[in-house]
């Protein structure tokens, strides 16, 4: 059987726009929310986010280093943040300069869970007030979901798969899974595989508070609003950036010498099948998903010694942690559970990819992120380690992700040290 | 130069993010510029918000060098 490994990773977040950077950030305990500076908040009922930081900030995000001037007009901000992970998840595998044979077995699947909203958002002004023959002509192009697929592929010559998931909040994990897959029934003997986003702006943040997920109660307190499973939760923050790794087929990777982080063995994934927004209230499909990567991996509940939750600081990090429970075991048979939501806010359609760098890097590095904010525990967290406020240093051998979505979507991917 | 010719120039500079002194008069948008059709289309709307002038598609398609797109902005703005 062929099995996936990780030999490349990509980061553009909140707190950095770099690997290193950003896991420093996090295990340091810093916060990237703060009121938002994209667009005037006037009449908004949210007023905070986790933004991707300007260039000239110490943590900032430049889009020239890896995305040409006249693609950075053309397309929204997701496919400039996609384009830059990938291009840094290739750089860190070694892999930039391929040979043509090996170009036609490497693909793409990075997706997004809503695409480019800002741009619909600005180019709809457009036409309502100047008429269709003002409508940019990249305007289709430039918002699509597949097209950080398209471009990275274009960019690096990659002709194997090309593919985008759409699954919402699910996204960045199901793309991972599913790019392994792709390797194991030999598609592709390397696939980059990751998610993105970027909804602050006023149709995002609105749509958001209106359905009642977003954090709309602290915003003079940006920093404290993230705050998974504890008893003030009251939604999620909104987060933007994009996780993209490379994922490689073993014998491929090892031929090559490459470096190899972890080995990709545990896929899950379900629906609801109960409601578009909630979650199932007995986290049902939440179960179902993390059994069946458990199964797939060929582990049991005592491997896993890190769980990275989806948990976004709403009523559903319960139902979450309740389910995690009764596949793990009520003390997670030892495991430590965190969510890095409480740093990064929620990156939507990058989350699950971004979480499940953060695994790997807690593999690599033998040290599990914290959840920031977590003063006061809600009830049926009592016996679990949710690893409060700070990093802490244990065994991890094998991580596993969580990723949940609007229309009742979930899945689970399970990483491993080699 | 023409004030029509700097600002043609800088439209050109901003939205295909070549340098300056690459864009002469003579310089061709797709063979010289690294421009596509659609690109020439977005020059064509920028041309016609800046100059207010507007660019019928049979003119817009015979636009291929810096000069064809001046030449066009000085014979037909009001």
């Amino acid at each position: 059987m062929r099995r996936v490994v990780v030999t490349g990773l990509g980061l553009v977040t909140p707190l950095g726009a770099d690997v290193e950077t950003v896991w420093a950030n996090l295990l340091a305990g810093k916060s990237g929310a703060g009121p938002i500076t994209r667009f005037d908040t006037t009449g908004q009922k949210c007023l905070i986010a986790c933004e991707v930081k300007p260039a000239d900030h110490e943590y900032g995000f430049d889009a020239g280093k890896r995305v040409d001037h006249k693609i950075q007009r053309q397309v929204d901000p997701f496919i400039v943040y996609g384009i830059d992970a990938a291009g840094q998840a290739l750089e860190d595998a070694g892999l930039v300069d391929m040979d043509d044979d090996l170009k036609m077995r490497t693909g793409c699947s990075i997706g997004s869970g809503i695409g480019g909203l800002p741009g619909i958002e600005s180019e709809s002004i457009v036409l309502h007030e100047k008429g269709p023959g003002r409508v940019s002509p990249h305007f289709v192009h430039g918002r699509l979901i597949n097209l950080i697929s398209g471009q990275v592929s274009i960019k690096y010559g990659l002709m194997g798969p090309n593919h985008a998931v759409v699954t919402a909040c699910s996204t960045g994990a199901h793309s991972i899974g599913d790019a392994a897959r792709m390797i194991k029934d030999g598609d592709a003997d390397v696939m980059l595989a990751g998610g993105a986003e970027s909804t602050i702006n006023p149709l995002g943040v609105a749509g958001f508070a209106q359905a009642r997920a977003l954090n709309c109660s602290f915003n003079d307190r940006p920093t404290e609003a993230s705050r998974p499973y504890d008893k003030d939760r009251d939604g999620f923050v909104m987060g933007e950036g994009a996780g993209v790794v490379v994922l490689e087929e073993y014998e491929h990777a090892k031929a090559r010498g490459a470096k190899i982080y972890a080995e990709v063995v545990g896929y899950g994934l379900s629906g609801d099948a109960y409601h578009v927004t909630a979650p199932h209230p007995e986290g049902k499909g939440a179960e179902l998903a993390m059994r069946m990567a458990l199964r797939k991996a060929g582990l049991n509940a005592g491997d896993i010694d890190y769980v990275n939750a989806h948990g976004t600081s709403t009523m559903a990090d319960t139902i979450e942690l309740a389910a995690v429970k009764r596949v793990l075991g009520d003390d997670l048979s030892g495991a430590s559970m965190s969510s890095t939501k409480s740093a990064i806010g929620h990156l939507l359609g990058g989350a699950g990819a971004v979480e499940t760098i953060f695994c790997i890097l807690a593999i690599r590095d033998q040290i599990v992120p914290p959840t920031l904010n977590l003063h006061n525990p809600d009830e049926g967290t009592e016996g679990v380690d949710l690893v409060p406020l700070v990093a802490k240093k244990r065994t991890v051998r094998a991580a596993l992700n969580n990723s949940f979505g609007f229309g009742g979507t979930n899945a689970s991917v399970i990483v491993k040290a080699i | 130069m023409s004030d029509t010719a700097d600002r043609v120039k800088k439209i050109v500079v901003e939205h295909l993010g070549v340098e300056a002194e690459k864009v002469t008069e003579d310089a061709s948008f797709i063979d010289d510029l690294g421009a596509d059709s659609l690109d020439i289309v977005e020059l064509v709307m920028a041309f016609e918000e800046e100059f207010g002038v507007e660019i019928p598609d049979d003119a817009a398609e015979k636009i291929a060098t810096v000069s064809d797109a001046i030449k066009y902005i000085d014979e037909n703005k009001g």
